[in-house]
């Protein structure tokens, strides 16, 4: 990763005060100096597509303006690798999987070739944080390691399915500790085990103010209505995130309210079943009016920040979800959530004040004509989502918890640790 | 007087502390109300601590119904309101210290059970998370001499150090007061009212942006009164 200039991070620091407050970077700052000049690396399996990748595009230059000399590396495999990894992916989320034995030593002899090419980083790191099950292995393979190293699973991992679980967790038992979304996800391992939510970027293309025009023009490019009410739910086609059932809900609703759908989605670059998703989708929609199934590249950022903006409501009708990053951007947007009752999205939808928390296409069906007439509830629900957003999961949040979490693993057996001069 | 590293405050400076909390899981996690009573004894002392005043750095919504995390369980996990509003009147600062309310929880949870007729449950994706934290505490390096300067900082103090000086506070000096009401305390009968006021505020029903604003707002009048 190309390392940002002093002044460029300078800039940054300033503007991120500007998005939050002086105390919140101050706060930071003091956290961050008993760490200056420790090794810090993260590892995980993409660097474009999917909510990992877009946290660590700016957790990284964030821990180097604090003076942390942060890296971050991505493991790289095949075709079959990327299979197997899905393949834990749905298994941690509960899903049956029975994945063969050749696919699991293509992902150990991955790990290894890896592990062997990032070998001088991964035993000089004062701490590593391998993400998702994809890197898991690393740990194992480099005996000679000094840090503390830390498995981050974005997943929610409340009822993984066992068998694979069980191959999984031999990897993940030696770390330091281990940090989930939620308390739910947490399961029985031997070391520490610290819940931390994700977050979004203020500042990025997705999440940054935009002019009014570039918000009307996304009407134009996508032939939308601009008459008619938008919902949408932004999301990589994938089954747990249920567009189906998002259209379902659409129909149903558009029934007697007229509306219009957006589902936008990308894939990413380790997900091979996107593809499969996609057509059950267009089948789903295919002789639906004002259903708009849209596939975007995974730098469309902006796109997907006007595309939010312009909505009136934002869905998240997943049946499974780690956490959601598309809530909390929603939300930043001021917009009122309708979100599957499910994992991380219940901490960011408080059912009937940020959203609706919905379990069936019928409910999300209700909601969404519930907001549309009641226009009042919706701009009252979207205010609250966006400061409830603003005082719990900007990415400032996200980085003071790894910060307290190295300064807490170096002080393992301490419940209070004090740093500096106190 | 004496804050948590012993030393002596009387008229020295009040020395401004800033701290960040990380959540842990204990590993513990119960369905219904009998495992609950069990757990509640059992648990990290840590975690009786954490579900009563850490929920104040966790992402909390601005009316939370009851004040305590497992009152909040009990009314919308195991659905006893009941339990919930018994469990919300512990109040922490009666007890010596956290053992002697972690007793009263049980003693209240027991009570329940003796009156239940079948072991109030949750339903499997409702348990109750015992968790704990660690908590990072560190000097700001910001001193004040006399109480009239805090008037204008106290509204630029993070929420963390809101949660060392106010709430943390009440659980680690013997007089289970605030940092601001034990310095202020020290310059004799001086700011005796600005003390009653600080120790008359509760702060368990508000955000610690909320706290902050009142404790702000509580020495802004005492000071513009005064002049």
């Amino acid at each position: 990763m190309k390392k940002p200039n002093k002044q460029s991070l300078q800039k940054m620091m300033a503007e991120y005060e500007a998005a939050t407050s002086p105390s919140v970077m101050h706060q930071l700052q003091q956290l961050a100096a008993p760490l200056k000049g420790a090794r810090v690396l993260h590892i995980n399996s993409t660097k474009e597509g999917g909510g990992v990748a877009e946290i660590l595009h700016k957790l990284i230059p964030l821990k180097q303006a604090l003076g942390i000399k942060a890296d971050w590396e991505i493991i790289t495999g095949n075709q079959e690798f990327y299979q197997c990894t899905k393949g834990f992916h749905n298994a941690l989320q509960g899903m049956r999987q029975s994945i063969p034995e050749k696919l699991l030593q293509n992902y150990e002899k991955t790990n290894r070739e890896n592990g062997e090419r990032l070998n001088s980083k991964l035993k000089e790191a004062d701490f590593v944080f391998i993400h998702d099950p994809q890197p898991a292995p690393l740990l194992k393979l480099t005996p000679d390691r000094k840090g503390k190293w830390i498995w981050r699973c974005h997943i929610d991992a409340s009822k993984p399915y066992r068998n694979v679980w069980k191959y999984l967790r031999e990897w993940i038992i030696p770390y330091d500790a281990s940090i989930f979304s939620l308390p739910e996800f947490a399961q029985p391992l031997p070391h520490p085990q610290y819940i931390i939510p994700p977050s979004i970027d203020p500042l990025s293309e997705k999440n940054c103010p935009l002019p009014d025009y570039e918000i009307k023009n996304i009407f134009t490019e996508f032939g939308l209505d601009p008459q008619l009410p938008l919902i949408t739910q932004v999301s990589r086609y994938d089954r747990f995130k249920d567009p189906v059932g998002v259209i379902e809900a659409f129909k149903l609703a558009s029934k007697l309210t007229p509306l219009q759908l957006v589902l936008a989605g990308g894939g990413a670059s380790d997900d091979p079943e996107g593809e499969i998703v996609l057509n059950e989708v267009k089948q789903a929609s295919s002789g639906a009016a004002n259903i708009h199934v849209l596939l975007l590249p995974a730098d469309a950022n902006r796109t997907i920040n006007a595309l939010q903006r312009a909505s009136d409501i934002i869905l998240q009708k997943s049946i499974r979800e780690g956490f959601g990053l598309t809530v909390s951007e929603g939300m930043w947007k001021g917009k009122p959530v309708i979100g599957g009752d499910t994992g991380g999205i219940r901490l960011q939808v408080i059912d009937h004040y940020t959203g609706f928390l919905v379990r069936t296409p019928e409910g999300a069906a209700l909601r969404t004509r519930y907001l549309l007439h009641r226009r009042d509830k919706l701009e009252e629900m979207g205010m609250r989502a966006k400061r409830f957003v603003r005082e719990n999961f900007l990415i400032t949040r996200h980085l003071r918890e790894y910060l307290t979490l190295m300064l807490g693993l170096t002080n393992e057996d301490d419940d209070r640790i004090e740093v500096g001069n106190v | 007087m004496q804050n948590a590293t012993g030393e002596i405050q009387k008229k020295s400076p009040f020395a401004v502390k800033d701290c960040a909390l990380i959540t842990i899981a204990t590993g513990t996690k119960v369905q219904n109300l009998k495992e609950f009573a069990a757990a509640l004894r059992d648990v990290p002392i840590g975690s009786i601590y954490h579900h009563f005043w850490g929920r104040l750095l966790r992402a909390l919504f601005d009316e939370p119904e009851y004040n305590n995390d497992f009152a909040s369980w009990a009314s919308r996990g195991l659905h006893d309101k009941n339990l919930a509003e018994q469990l919300s009147m512990v109040i922490p600062t009666d007890y010596k210290d956290m053992e002697g309310l972690r007793q009263e929880m049980v003693e209240v949870v027991e009570q329940r059970l003796d009156e239940s007729e079948f072991v109030p449950w949750a339903k499997a994706d409702q348990q109750f998370h015992f968790l704990k934290s660690q908590i990072v505490i560190f000097d700001t390096g910001i001193r004040y001499e006399h109480p009239e300067e805090l008037v204008p900082q106290i509204s630029n103090m993070s929420t963390g150090s809101i949660y060392y000086h106010f709430i943390d506070a009440r659980n680690r000096t013997d007089e289970r007061y605030d940092d601001f009401s034990s310095w202020l305390n020290g310059f004799g009968n001086e700011f005796e009212e600005l003390t009653r006021n600080l120790c008359a505020m509760d702060p368990y029903f508000s955000s610690l942006k909320e706290i902050r604003l009142n404790v702000s707002n509580i020495f802004q009048n005492f000071f513009t009164k005064e002049a």
